[in-house]
């Protein structure tokens, strides 16, 4: 079986599904495939066909939408009523060579988060509802058109970096928040590693709402201020009190630059055949994990959420440079980011599960999508 | 009433041999059977109903909570796990077949880390204690339920709590960074840990929340925040719900979000001011409390700002709080509100819907309808900066009637709320009190969906049945390969 299919409405995609002799690649308009591990399906269903939105209601903090709309058509749209998606949403698509920045659908389904994520949460915690078809050819849906609601299991929160691997989504409920009025980056030069990850918890410790913390080595540690003016300014100086060490101040144009290449891992786009890795982390631990890894490579690297997340660029290498990686890693996830396909069928991409949790993920997986229909391999291999 | 699946009378008759069996697990008083010791188990935070259990176990460690859910499930006996018992909605009702596993000895906090904002504690501590143990340093946790006093954070966990701040701060999902749980079969699994993203499936997100169906928390990681440097609230008065409903929506879309935004209606303002005299004004139809919080100069800003944005929707009654004491005192009326309701009735039933902010005075008014309909008062309270409503019914217990009616009229304000968009429930959970209700919210493929998930976890249901779900299926059942039109789905039929 190969071919795509565009399915326009819930109705046929369900019957696509329910007749389906095979599994499926699930895309809306591809610039995520470079994540996770390449998908061995021959046919592909095409989403871009739900690209609707349904509702925005600024004053009720609700969008909804189908999942095939442009993140970037979203962006402006809230943008003009004075929102965003408070998580951040990044846009990969310069690091890993795609044409643009993707639909809502590749965003919620690959969980991607930007700096904010330290202070606002992820996109998990922004996705309220979905809708969908499972691998049974059902449409179900959970969660609501509401900011609060405990009714049923959150099966939007599993639907968010589930890769697309539990059901075919039709419609995505977002909660979105106000933009903040203005921001500004607080800069602390002349620190090495440790100092970094120290002054940036002595940051996150403080009442100054920080809503960005981030250290690129040989540069600067970053500290983000949003808000209305006149408490922007007064959390500077607090904070300039407060880590009684000089600052520097980004105002707003090139605080918003600076924050948009952390976002993006700016600093990893061009060399194409090196291997990226995202490392989830205790922050105090990160000054020990890039100290262990340098020994034994030759890499570049970079901390957002005050060292809670870990960007580092190795040399290419069969393995990517896995085993050391994973090896340096006691609690918390490697995810490769950035490699050539061949490396990441061969690898594991995401953080390998220990066996009952593994089995356990396995379980959920087979109660939405039983005859493994939906983009098989793509998260871990089997699944 | 609600009824209960009907108790397993084999269960029932190997009682002795099950308590054995728990005490050869969790030695000395850790096993209570005498009925009289177990009555301080029989109910919840949803005192209507009552059930004294086959057992109960009071564990101490991960590994008997795992050799508790290995034999129960080696011997399929149903488990109820409960933290301080004050769930609203009946979630740790106990059943007469099954097992009460009661969490209330993991009470130690297990490390504070200020330098990575979290603290990890056992499951029994309780919501104010993890603030009680951070405040010397200025640090708080920020989900803030009513009874954060005495309900846990694996209760919390369980029914993904929220409180007045949650708008601002999240819920209960949004601020725990990870757990150790223990599931049914035995095997203890961790979710998350310090750090933010943990990739695969996010079943940390789907076990908060999910009412002791899918497994028993043994610890829990919370995230810690440092006190905002200062809170102001403003109290205003309206003579029309509307006008009030109006001022919370241009308060959203001028781009503020408050620390807290409390409504009350009319009946909770008397019944508040009566008990507690925060001198609320009497005349007003509706009360708003709004915080806000933060450094001070912007905290002036924004008292400013909403100050401008009640009067122009016509506020009757408007103060700003001008020291801490005044502020308490704005506050002491609205988290009074439930035992100021409690003077004015031998009872009442608390609801917990949510909906669109909009459809406020639509919902009011169909309210008012009911009230009339089932002969029973209500009054509200509101956290209405998300939209969740807290009607309280008020009645009297002795009169089964009023029960019965009351019951009746809580379910029709739930479906009006399902009507206008909303939801059953915000914060309380649905456990048996909202059960049958579901099938207004969800589709029986939706719920199907749901239950297989549960499935995956407790393939023979034994966890906390009776709650959540209004039917009981078997996994099996629910697994069948669906047959369309005589063809298996793998038949080879060309499609492409």
């Amino acid at each position: 079986m190969s071919g795509i299919a565009r399915p326009t409405s819930e109705t046929e995609l369900a019957e696509i599904i329910a007749s389906a002799t095979g599994p499926f690649e699930i895309i809306g308009t591809g610039t995520k495939r470079g994540l996770g591990r390449p998908v061995q399906a021959a046919a592909t269903l095409d989403m871009t066909a739900f690209s609707n939105l349904a509702i925005y209601e600024p004053e009720e903090l609700i969008l909804e939408t189908g999942p095939g709309a442009r993140l970037a058509d979203i962006g402006t749209m809230i943008e003009a009523k004075g929102q965003q998606l408070a998580f951040e949403p990044p846009d990969y698509s310069k690091l890993l060579g795609a044409a643009h920045s993707g639909t809502i659908g590749g965003l919620v389904s690959c969980n991607l988060s930007g700096p904010r994520r330290l202070k606002a949460g992820a996109a998990r915690d922004h996705v309220m509802g979905i809708r969908g078809v499972s691998g049974r050819g059902e449409v179900f849906k959970a969660g609501a058109r509401v900011v609060k609601n405990v009714t049923g299991y959150d099966l939007p929160k599993l639907m968010t970096g589930s890769y697309g691997t539990l059901a075919a989504l039709t419609s995505i409920i977002l909660k979105v928040l106000p933009r903040p009025e203005t921001e500004e980056t607080v800069v602390l030069t002349g620190l090495d590693d440790m100092q970094a990850v120290h002054m940036m918890s002595l940051a996150m410790q403080s009442s100054c709402e920080v809503s960005g913390a981030a250290y690129v080595p040989g540069e600067a540690v970053y500290l983000r201020l949003e808000g209305i003016a006149p408490s922007v300014a007064y959390r500077r100086d607090a904070l300039a009190r407060q880590l009684a060490t000089p600052i520097q101040v980004l105002a707003a144009k090139s605080s918003m630059a600076k924050w948009r290449a952390i976002r993006d891992c700016e600093m990893f786009v061009g060399n194409q055949e090196r291997p990226v890795w995202k490392l989830s982390v205790t922050p105090s631990d990160a000054p020990g994990i890039v100290a262990t890894l340098r020994m034994q490579v030759d890499c570049r690297y970079y901390f957002d959420w005050a060292g809670g997340l870990i960007w580092i660029e190795v040399p290419p290498a069969d393995d990517a440079s896995a085993a050391l990686i994973r090896g340096a890693v006691k609690t918390g996830s490697a995810t490769l980011i950035r490699a050539s396909d061949a490396v990441r069928t061969t690898l594991e991409v995401f953080q390998p599960q220990e066996a009952a949790l593994a089995a356990l993920s396995a379980r959920v997986k087979t109660s939405f999508d039983p005859n493994h229909l939906f983009n098989p391999g793509r998260m871990y291999r089997g699944v | 009433m609600l009824k209960m699946p009907i108790p397993d009378a084999d269960a029932i008759g190997r009682r002795a041999e099950i308590a054995a069996a728990l005490r050869r697990i969790v030695p000395g008083e850790g096993v209570i059977e005498a009925p009289v010791e177990m009555r301080a188990y029989e109910t919840d935070g949803l005192t209507a109903y009552r059930q004294l259990p086959l057992v109960v176990v009071l564990p101490e460690t991960t590994a008997q909570v795992s050799d508790i859910l290995r034999y129960a499930n080696d011997h399929a006996i149903k488990v109820v796990p409960r933290g301080a018992g004050t769930s609203l909605s009946g979630g740790a009702l106990p059943l007469a077949d099954g097992i009460l596993l009661g969490m209330a000895k993991f009470n130690r906090v297990l490390e504070i880390d200020y330098a990575n904002r979290c603290a990890v504690v056992q499951p029994g501590v309780t919501n104010l204690a993890i603030t009680k143990a951070v405040e010397h340093r200025g640090f708080y946790y920020a989900p803030d339920p009513s009874s954060q006093i005495a309900c846990t954070i694996g209760g919390n966990v369980a029914e993904n709590s929220g409180g007045v701040h949650c708008l601002k701060y999240g819920l209960t999902a949004n601020n725990v960074l990870g757990i150790e749980m223990v599931l049914v079969t035995g095997k203890v699994i961790r979710l998350g840990g310090k750090h933010l993203d943990s990739e695969g499936y996010d079943l940390l997100g789907l076990m908060t929340g999910s009412e002791g169906l899918l497994g028993v928390v043994t610890e829990v990681t919370v995230r810690i925040l440092q006190k905002p440097e200062t809170a102001r609230a403003v109290l205003v008065g309206f003579s029309t719900s509307e006008d009030a409903g109006t001022c919370v929506a241009d308060i959203i879309s001028a781009g503020i979000i408050p620390g807290g935004m409390e409504m009350m209606d009319r009946p909770a303002i008397h019944a508040a001011e009566e008990f507690v005299h925060a001198d609320y004004p009497l005349e007003a139809q509706a009360l708003l409390i709004v915080e806000l919080d933060g450094p001070q100069v912007e905290v002036d800003h924004l008292i400013t700002r909403v100050s401008e944005i009640a009067t122009a929707n016509r506020s009757t009654t408007l103060r700003v709080s001008t020291s801490e004491a005044e502020r308490l005192l704005f506050w002491a009326g609205r988290k009074a509100a439930f035992p100021a309701v409690g003077r004015i009735s031998p009872d009442y039933l608390c609801m917990d819907g949510t909906i669109p902010r909009k459809r406020l005075p639509e919902v009011l008014r169909g309210m008012s309808e009911l009230s009339v309909k089932h002969g029973l008062r209500v009054a509200n309270v509101f956290h209405a900066g998300d939209g969740n409503l807290h009607p309280l019914i008020l009645f009297d217990a002795n009169d089964a009637d009023q029960l019965e009616r009351a019951e009746q009229f809580g379910a029709d304000i739930l479906r009006l709320c399902v009507k206008v968009g909303g939801v059953l429930t915000g914060e309380h959970g649905v456990g048996i009190e909202k059960r049958d209700l579901m099938p207004e919210m969800f589709s029986e493929t939706d719920l199907n969906q749901q239950m297989r998930v549960k499935c995956a976890f407790d393939d023979q249901g034994l966890l906390n049945p009776g709650k959540v779900f209004p039917t009981l299926h078997r996994c099996a059942e629910l697994g069948r390969m669906h047959v369309r039109n005589g063809q298996l789905p793998f038949a080879d039929i060309p499609r492409f």
